[in-house]
Formats: C-alpha cells, sequence, structure tokens
C-alpha cells in the first residue's frame, strides 16, 4: 500500500501506455519521460513497464507500508524521514516513514517507481491515465491509496545512466513531416534558426511553442489526418504544438515537422519559458 | 495515391477520395507486413506506423504495391463483419432534418435503415466512428450551435456520414434516435464495436 499524502500539481499513475489504438480513436499516453520510468522500475527490479507515478514539477508527500522505490527524471531534493536521499538510487521506505519529493529545479516530470508497481486496473493493457479522454485511472486526489504489487527480492541494483535534464537550452532533433510544402518556403530554416520557447499553457497532450510565427502558403482547410506523438502541428497562429503522450489520434491543423521519437523524453522535461533549439536529423 | 513523409516511423498515404481510402485500406489491413504496427485511415488519407524489422522502404513499396480493394469487387467474406443496431427512432432533430431534405420523418426512418454503412474511420471521441453509404440520401448540416451534452447511444447524421455516439459527451450532430446498444467498453478486449470497415445496419424498434 501506499498513501498519497500530498499531489504536487498533478500525480498520475503511467506506464508505457496503450499504443496501437488509434483506429479506435484512443491515444497512446503513458509516461512522457519514458527513458525515466523505464530507468526507475530497472532500479527496483520491476520489469520496464510496471505502472509508477509520474509527478509534475515536484511539492508531493507519500508515505509506504515498507517499500523499496526509485526516483528518476527530474533534478530536486528527495527526502525520507527527513533524510536526504539521491535519484536514480533505489532506497527503502520504512513502514508509516514518509517519502517528500522537492520543488525540481531542472526538468519537469519526476518518474516513481515502487518494487511490485503499482497495481491499477489496466483499460486496454494499459493502467495509464489519458488527460485527453479520461481513460485510465483518475488523477490521485490527496488521502488516495494505492495498491503495490508483490515484489521480487532486490538482487543488486542495475547500473542505469543519470541524465541531467539541460537548465539551458534543449537541443531536439527534427524530420520532415507530411505538409511541410504547406509552408513558406523558408520554414526549414525558420525551424532550425527559430528562438523557441515552452509555452506555460503546455501538457501531456501538447508542448505548445513561443516564437515567430510560421508561414502557411497553403490556406485550404485539411481533412482531419493522423497524428504520430512528436508530430509539429501548426494551428493558424502559426505557433506549433509538438504533440506528446495523451495527443488526439487524428488532428486538422497540417504538419510541417516530426520530432525525432528518442528526443520526445527531452521535450517531456522542457520546463516553461525553456529555449528550444530544432536541429533537422540526418 | 502519393505518400508522404511523416517522421522516423511513419509514413502517410494520401487519396483523392473517401472510396479510395476504404479500398486501400481494406486490402492493407488484410496484408500487414511484419513491424507495421497501426494503420489509421482518415477522411483522405491512411497513418501507416512501423518498427523494425519493417523500415521506411519496405512499407513504401507495400503501400504502392497494393492493389486497392473495392467493397463491389469483394465476396462477402472480404468485406468487414456486420453490426446490426436498433433504434428508437425518435430524436429531436428528425422533424428538422424531414425539412431539410424535404421528405416525411417516416421516410428519413426507412432511408436509414435502407442504407448499408460503412465506418469509414473514427475520430472525435474512442469508438466514434463516421459511418458512410454510396450515394447518402441522408446529407445534412451539422447543428449551428453544438449542444453541450450529447447522451450516449444518439444516433445522428452529419454531412455525408452518420455516427452513434459511444459516450456522452458535447456534439454538433442532427440527431435521429438513439440505441441501447454500447458501442464503447473499456473493459472489453476490443472496447470498440465499431472499427473501420465494419458495415452497419439500423433497426428500428
Amino acid at each position: 500500500m501506499m498513501t498519497v499524502v500530498k499531489t504536487g500539481p498533478e500525480l498520475l499513475v503511467q506506464d508505457l501506455g496503450r499504443p496501437g489504438h488509434a483506429s479506435v480513436g484512443v491515444s497512446p499516453s503513458g509516461a512522457l519521460d519514458t527513458r525515466a520510468l523505464r530507468a526507475a522500475n530497472r532500479l527496483v527490479g520491476n520489469p520496464e513497464s510496471a505502472a509508477g507515478l509520474e509527478l509534475l514539477l515536484g511539492g508531493a508527500v507519500l508515505q509506504f507500508d515498507d517499500a523499496v522505490v526509485a526516483l528518476t527524471g527530474a533534478v530536486g531534493e528527495l527526502a525520507v524521514a527527513g533524510r536526504r536521499k539521491e535519484r536514480y538510487r533505489p532506497f527503502r521506505v520504512e513502514a508509516g516513514q514518509r517519502l517528500e519529493i522537492g520543488v525540481a529545479t531542472s526538468g519537469l516530470r519526476y518518474y516513481l517507481a515502487v518494487a511490485g508497481g503499482i497495481m491499477a486496473e489496466p483499460l486496454m493493457g494499459s493502467a495509464a491515465t489519458d488527460v485527453l479522454s479520461g481513460m485510465g485511472p483518475a488523477r490521485l486526489q490527496d488521502g488516495d491509496v494505492l495498491r503495490v504489487g508483490p515484489s521480487v527480492p532486490a538482487s543488486e541494483a542495475p547500473w542505469v545512466p543519470v541524465p541531467h535534464p539541460p537548465a539551458g537550452t534543449v537541443a531536439v532533433r527534427l524530420q520532415p513531416g507530411p505538409r511541410l510544402d504547406w509552408f513558406a518556403a523558408d520554414t526549414r530554416q525558420r525551424l532550425a534558426l527559430g528562438d523557441w520557447s515552452v509555452s506555460a499553457d503546455s501538457n501531456r497532450v501538447g508542448l505548445r511553442l513561443l516564437g515567430r510565427p510560421l508561414q502557411r502558403v497553403v490556406e485550404r482547410e485539411l481533412p482531419s489526418e493522423g497524428m504520430v506523438t512528436g508530430a509539429v502541428q501548426v494551428p493558424p497562429s502559426g505557433l506549433p504544438t509538438v504533440f506528446l503522450a495523451d495527443h488526439p489520434v487524428t488532428g486538422g491543423y497540417p504538419v510541417p515537422a516530426v520530432v525525432t521519437p528518442a528526443d520526445l523524453p527531452l521535450l517531456a522535461q522542457a520546463r516553461p519559458g525553456q529555449r528550444i533549439r530544432f536541429h533537422w536529423a540526418g | 495515391m502519393r505518400v508522404l513523409p511523416f517522421g522516423d516511423a511513419a509514413l502517410l498515404a494520401e487519396f483523392s477520395t473517401l472510396d479510395d481510402v476504404m479500398a486501400h485500406y481494406r486490402a492493407l489491413s488484410a496484408s500487414l507486413p511484419p513491424g507495421v504496427t497501426e494503420l489509421v485511415p482518415a477522411a483522405r488519407t491512411i497513418l501507416v506506423t512501423f518498427a523494425a524489422p519493417a523500415s521506411r522502404a519496405v512499407v513504401r513499396q507495400w503501400l504502392e504495391d497494393t492493389a486497392p480493394h473495392d467493397a463491389e469487387a469483394g465476396t462477402a467474406e472480404d468485406l468487414g463483419d456486420i453490426v446490426t443496431l436498433e433504434v428508437d427512432y425518435s430524436g429531436q432533430d428528425l422533424p428538422e432534418v424531414a425539412r431539410l431534405l424535404g421528405v416525411s420523418e417516416a421516410d428519413v426512418v426507412r432511408q436509414h435503415q435502407h442504407c448499408e454503412w460503412t465506418a469509414a474511420f473514427t475520430g472525435f471521441a474512442p469508438g466514434f466512428a463516421y459511418l458512410v453509404t454510396p450515394e447518402n440520401p441522408l446529407q445534412v448540416p451539422r447543428l449551428a450551435e453544438p449542444r453541450t451534452r450529447v447522451p450516449a447511444g444518439s444516433v445522428g447524421l452529419a454531412g455525408e456520414f452518420s455516427g452513434v455516439y459511444p459516450s456522452e459527451s458535447p456534439g454538433g450532430w442532427q440527431l435521429i434516435g438513439r440505441t441501447d446498444v454500447r458501442l464503447w467498453d473499456a473493459t472489453r478486449e476490443q472496447p470498440a464495436l465499431i472499427t473501420p470497415g465494419t458495415r452497419v445496419r439500423f433497426r428500428a424498434v
């Protein structure tokens, strides 16, 4: 068992999501920084796909019934019963002790894995919370109690690389999308040279960018078409939105570019106001 | 057909008509090469996502080489499953739909049952399928003001489509009836009753 004493701004159950159901209208959902969730699960001896928690920004307090946990993703102060703990290192929380997760100083999302995984009702093979469709467990509230699965006695903790989310400019690779030719001829350069920053309106559906608007040259309406995570969709404002895991499965605005899948975890950790630099891959 | 790039792990096949999309979707979904993870049909496109062992070159070749499969040319077994939905045709927009089409309400109900509908694609909400029928006699515009709340099971018309709301949501379709059949149940292994390619018939109760 695990009790949510304090949720912080948004605390969600996430795993690797439910990809493969877009043709019936279901978004992939799942952890935005999949690398961090996988690492946290490995550290406590879980399968990488086990359900854990995704915490936005920090400021959460959790209480356990004697558990082994690991925190990955964002950088911030972690303490159990007042004692400091390190990220990317499994540690034990004894029965009744509280784990406090401080406000992140870099990065935006923490991932917590608990040995045995969080037991939540799977829908279409996943316990992920999809904030767009409402599928999966509800957003966690103060006082919620979560069930933890049986854990395998941990052998030595595996080595996992410890990434530090960049505090300055986040560099992300792009590849052409289907509608690059709906935009002005200099759009490749504009995307790559643009001074983009993360809007505070960003969420799990999309990372909204601020900067100099892109210019569309084809003005006709686009019939809705399938979207992928990482698609850079450009609404009439000209300001791009990068679709993240809870994106709608189809969209009616043109996509000139797509973020390389391997770079999506970087965007999951990009904070409002942070600079984004695009590079065309290949 | 045009094949457009969509990043590292997807391609977008674009067609000139919805009939082309459906004919190609029928053929493609029956011949998935290993590594193709998903086909997402839409009004004029099919999105194909893939991973190893498939590659962009292999998927592009498959898209270009796969002959479309027209509904008329196929045998019954080649076509999608048939789902029959029992409908109480007492939708609040039925009088307005009849007025817009210049026919009686009974004619609207009769024609809606007479048509064989096929799910072309989904969208808007999990399990919401856009149903089409050849030479659709029931084309009406959406409501000028969408409703903030449309009950689950509502049967509607909009543009060239008919559809059934799988769950309560806002909506701008003209409502002609309602069914008790659960179109979406997230606890079922396949939560959606109607998937692209499913044929749908309506029966008045």
